[in-house]
């Protein structure tokens, strides 16, 4: 019980701060651009798969340097020549933008890399039990990642509220009108704010790939877990962002371990009931069955009774 | 102030455009009779009535859904039941009839969700409908009793009462029901645009606040327009779970959902047709641009996101906003600039093609070998010649575009604004 509760929180807290990663490159665009990007999943996927690439011709390292550096460059470019395009036709235009650039991005990874995942592996220099605990080794790489995801987010802090950088994007957030009267080129600052996103993006994907398997339908099964994260933690809450992560991190792990149905529960107290009684199925199934769902009944609940989020300050 | 149109004209404009659509309804088989036609034409039906109702919300209302296929999926498999039901227990209960069923499971699905959905618009609609949508697609491989589990629900449409000795099992008969459905459903929605609810979702989807003002609930009128879309994109589940005679958990998921949204918005929101143009096209699309190549999806995104970003009414908006030109006689005026717009066009879409389909080709087939045929030109995929066209094709289509775009657009601007002004009537 107690190594459950262990491994469950190590892992809870991985894939929380995984989905942070991803959720705060998310937050910020939106924050700044007040479209929530479709394709953020997307550039996860590149990410993983351009690090794959260059693992196969110089190894893992250089991956996770130029593998973000190349996806943040071509969501720059994207929001140049495609996003703003469609601003000129509203809100939905851009949201209906990033839905079929996702779309495309999915098509073009099936193409030129298989349908099949690929063999993307973690490095030989991490590839050993960082402790063992409870008679279970605990990969090194994880550990890793777990590293890897605190010191983004201790950067993107620090960036955000020490530098004269981040002091123009916070300001270009709440005011883009007004930074721009005082001279700066809002427009880049909007460039470089997604670029840096997709890179982020992108670097949560070289991190994962060899973790979480590296395939086309990565960033659809990570996608909309992604907006259940920023729209419980409140859109255009960095804050809200971690609390959210770890929260349905956290969530997903335990539930994923927890073999607990209604129906054992009631067989306790002495009321059977089998699948063949009404709503057979839904009394049968476990916790574990029901993980996926978790998300998402989260979701609805919180658009139900506070569409803020938890620590938003916007709606839409 | 309107002008006094006289009964006949009225009456006209109504039961022209509705008659000869039911007229071509009545003929197609008859000039498309194989049985591949008849199949793609039936898959066109239901397609436009689950079009004609996921505008309902997002062009007339203003709301973007991304779980749609939910009602429709579930009027499917409620369906799928009805008919195990009707076929086990010989009830006297005509096929005609079926689809109202699913209907019925769509709208009281739609009244379940929809109440939490629509309490507010925008991007956070659109997130719940994501939610849900998510959290019905992942409840059909929990709820195997209802959903079938992966084999989905099997059903036969035969066992119902037969009509007029029709038993609907021969495809021909299939089709006149879908196209009878489709022309009633068609009809419907189209009516319910003319109510002062269709006029009072027009007002909520422009100026949600001033709807307020004049004294409308938006949620209401939200909530009402959801359930009645609900309904339709059930009887459009119906109608599939009667052709296909099986329904699995594949419908209620993101992929109708999505494929909803590309089909509605290329054939475009802002006019009634729209959706149908884009059911029909898209259809045609996925059933035989498969056969010619095997980037059709990539094809489909691609058209999508031009349309998103070159032509946000979409292809029937395109159409459409020439109606008032040739009203006027002012057609003519912009032929001249797009008859100089084709060339660069072909140029760029000879070119794309090629650059899908040779990159496709050499990263898919390479098993193949290196020869391939794109438009009845055979080449060598990896013959450096090729690309060097490709890419000339691509740039020459790009630029020449850009120089013919402004005196296109100028054209259309002089012409739209000669057919405004009074007098213009030749």
């Amino acid at each position: 019980m107690l190594e459950l509760i262990v491994f469950s929180t190590l892992n809870g807290v991985l894939y929380g701060m995984l989905l942070f990663l991803l959720a705060s490159g998310l937050t910020l665009i939106f924050s700044m651009m007040g479209v929530l990007n479709f394709a953020h999943a997307s550039f996860y996927m590149l990410g993983a798969y351009f690090g794959y690439q260059i693992s196969r011709y110089v190894g893992y390292w250089p991956g996770l340097v130029l593998a973000p550096l190349l996806v943040g460059a071509i969501g720059a470019l994207v929001e140049r020549f495609g996003l703003r395009t469609a601003h000129k036709h509203g809100h939905v235009a851009e949201l209906l933008f990033t839905f079929g650039l996702a779309f495309i991005v999915e098509e073009l990874v099936q193409m030129v890399w298989g349908k099949v995942p690929v063999d993307y592996r973690v490095p030989d220099a991490l590839n050993f039990a960082a402790f063992t605990l409870f008679d279970t080794n605990y990969p090194a790489f994880r550990m890793f990642m777990l590293l890897m995801s605190v010191a983004v987010f201790i950067g993107l802090l620090l960036l955000l509220t020490r530098t004269r950088v981040g002091l123009i994007i916070r300001a270009a957030l709440s005011h883009p009108a007004m930074v721009g009267a005082l001279g700066h080129n809002v427009p880049l600052v909007f460039m470089l704010v997604f670029g840096v996103g997709c890179g982020l993006a992108a670097l949560a994907g070289v991190i994962a790939g060899p973790a979480l398997v590296t395939q086309p339908a990565m960033a659809a099964l990570l996608g909309p877990i992604l907006f259940v994260v920023v729209v419980v933690g409140g859109l255009g809450s960095l804050s809200g962002a971690f609390v959210a992560s770890l929260l349905i991190g956290l969530v997903q792990t335990f539930a994923v371990a927890m073999n607990v149905s209604v129906a054992g529960l009631l067989a306790r107290v002495g009321i059977t009931l089998t699948r063949d009684s009404f709503g057979g199925d839904l009394w049968m199934a476990t916790v574990a069955q029901v993980a996926p769902i978790l998300p998402y009944l989260l979701l609805v609940l919180i658009l139900i009774f506070r569409p803020k989020g938890l620590f938003g300050d916007r709606e839409t | 102030m309107t002008a006094r149109i006289n009964g006949s004209a009225r009456a006209r404009a109504l039961w022209l455009p509705w008659g000869g659509a039911a007229l071509v309804l009545a003929v197609l088989p008859l000039v498309f009779s194989s049985g591949a036609s008849l199949t793609m034409m039936s898959l066109m039906g239901f397609a436009a009535i689950f079009a004609l109702s996921y505008n309902m919300l997002l062009g007339q209302t203003g709301m973007l859904s991304f779980g749609h296929a939910v009602y429709y999926g579930l009027g499917g498999f409620v369906t799928a039941h009805a008919l195990d039901v009707i076929g086990a227990d010989r009830l006297p209960v005509p096929l005609p009839v079926v689809p109202l069923v699913g209907g019925l499971a769509g709208l009281t699905f739609a009244l379940i969700f929809g109440w939490v959905s629509t309490k507010r618009a925008g991007t956070v609609f659109a997130m719940i409908s994501l939610g849900i949508g998510e959290l019905v697609a992942a409840c059909s491989l929990i709820l195997s009793g209802f959903f079938g589990g992966e084999g989905g629900i099997s059903t036969s449409r035969t066992k119902t009462l037969p009509v007029f000795g029709l038993t609907f099992g021969p495809q021909i008969q299939v089709y006149y029901l879908i196209a009878a459905w489709a022309l009633l459903c068609a009809g419907a929605m189209y009516a319910i645009t003319r109510t002062p609810l269709g006029r009072m979702c027009n007002a909520v989807r422009d100026n949600p606040e001033r709807a307020e003002f004049v004294g409308y609930s938006t949620q209401m009128v939200r909530f009402l327009v959801f359930c009645l879309a609900g309904f339709f994109a059930g009887v459009a589940g119906a109608l599939a779970a009667i052709h296909f005679e099986i329904v699995t958990s594949s419908m209620v998921g993101a992929a109708p959902s999505g494929f909803v949204l590309l089909m509605t918005y290329i054939g475009g929101v802002a006019f009634f047709i729209g959706p149908i143009i884009g059911a029909i096209l898209m259809t045609a699309l996925q059933i035989s641009l498969s056969d010619y190549t095997g980037a059709w999806q990539l094809y489909v995104g691609l058209m999508f996101v031009g349309v998103v970003m070159y032509a946000p009414w979409g292809l029937g908006g395109l159409i459409l906003m020439h109606q008032p030109l040739l009203a006027a006689g002012q057609l003519r005026r912009v032929l001249p600039a797009y008859a100089l717009a084709v060339g660069p066009a072909v140029l760029l879409g000879v070119g794309a093609i090629g650059l899908v389909e040779t990159t496709h080709h050499l990263l898919v087939q390479s098993a193949q070998g290196p020869a391939m045929r794109v438009l009845g030109i055979g080449y060598d995929a990896t013959s450096p010649l090729a690309w060097v066209v490709i890419a000339a094709l691509l740039a020459a289509g790009v630029w020449l575009l850009l120089r013919v775009a402004p005196r296109v657009s100028s054209a259309y601007l002089e012409a739209a604004q000669a057919a405004h002004t009074p007098g213009s009537r030749q």
